[in-house]
């Protein structure tokens, strides 16, 4: 099934994706209310939003470029050292783009 | 996690406010992202009432960008569909994370603040819950702000996108990870969270050399909760 992006067909498209993207946006909410919110859940919630953020980091770190790799680098040095956020973005993003002049 | 002495759940517009303040900051790379899709959604060939339209609606920025690779004089609807929500699976687990403070609120504010549900907003606001600080404004405050910045830069990027046409040469397409990471890094470390980490990151890469495309960041997630769930902290307050 297609739907062709002329006319108004690219705002049908556009309805689609905005929907798919509500159900996630409420559908984590709207399952955990059927969950009794046991101490095992709490522990598998709270592992879970950290590893969110690593599973989302890891195909970059392994697969990105050097440039890549040396801003994650940076940023967690400098956020170990500082533990301030806005610096350590900073750090990184100024790493990977020095590197890349190169 | 003790949500029960304090209202941590707590929202009035002086928390949104704030929250909103609270992520301008980063908002304003995120002005950049959206320029960059404004950008390349024109040399795909999409109208200009379509972009800030999608910006809009969908709110959802590596989705957009991977629905221009399936644009076309027409769109497959099963492609665009399946693509569109494993990219955004992620935001499922952020509403089941931030669920035990969610739970509190009225199913109307409790919905209504997870339309703007972003990564930044998400991370920055379970930080304040897990420290016991309310996190609701940042999560509604601060989701508004990206929001915005989103669909600005988005509208500049149609207009004004040629001025920064290698973002990637000044290292801006590293902005989102660092931030991420940085909130990583920023907080809990011991050595169970540790190993949760390791095998979280292990089953990311192996779904994401082996497993459908997309799939990988819900597959490590699920493993580094599934381990939790299992090997519980033993020093909590229940």
């Amino acid at each position: 099934m297609n739907v062709e992006t002329a006319g108004l067909g690219a705002f049908f498209i556009i309805a689609i994706m905005a929907v798919v993207t509500l159900a996630t946006r409420w559908g984590g909410v709207y399952i955990m209310s059927f969950v009794p919110i046991s101490y095992r859940v709490k522990q598998f919630v709270s592992a879970m939003s950290g590893s969110v953020l690593i599973a989302l980091l890891a195909p970059l770190a392994i697969e990105g470029d050097n440039g890549a790799r040396l801003a994650l680098l940076t940023t967690a040095a400098t956020m170990l050292v500082f533990k301030k956020p806005l610096p350590a973005i900073a750090a990184g993003i100024v790493a990977a783009a020095v590197f890349r002049q190169f | 996690m003790d949500e029960t002495n304090k209202p941590l759940h707590e929202i009035n517009h002086i928390l949104v406010w704030a929250g909103f303040k609270q992520l301008v900051p980063i908002s304003l790379f995120v002005v950049i992202f959206g320029a960059a899709f404004g950008l390349a959604a024109t040399q795909t060939g999409l109208d200009d009432s379509v972009i800030v339209m999608m910006s809009t609606l969908v709110f959802a920025g590596a989705a957009q960008f991977a629905v221009l690779d399936l644009w076309g004089p027409s769109v497959p609807v099963i492609p665009l569909v399946v693509t569109v929500f494993a990219i955004n699976a992620r935001h499922l687990l952020m509403g089941a994370t931030l669920y035990p403070w969610l739970s509190q609120l009225a199913p109307a504010r409790r919905y209504g603040i997870m339309l703007v549900a972003s990564d930044a907003n998400w991370a920055m606001s379970l930080q304040a819950f897990s420290r016991g600080q309310a996190g609701m404004g940042i999560l509604f405050g601060g989701g508004l702000a990206l929001w915005s910045f989103w669909i600005v830069g988005t509208w500049l990027g149609i207009y004004f996108g040629s001025a920064i046409s290698n973002p990637k040469s000044l290292g801006l397409d590293m902005v989102m990870a660092c931030f991420l990471l940085a909130m990583v890094v920023g907080g809990d470390k011991n050595l169970r969270m540790l190993i949760i980490w390791i095998v979280a990151a292990s089953s990311s890469l192996l779904a994401y050399w082996y497993l459908p495309k997309n799939s990988h960041v819900v597959v490590g997630a699920l493993a580094g909760g599934l381990l939790g769930a299992l090997w519980m902290d033993k020093n909590h307050e229940r």
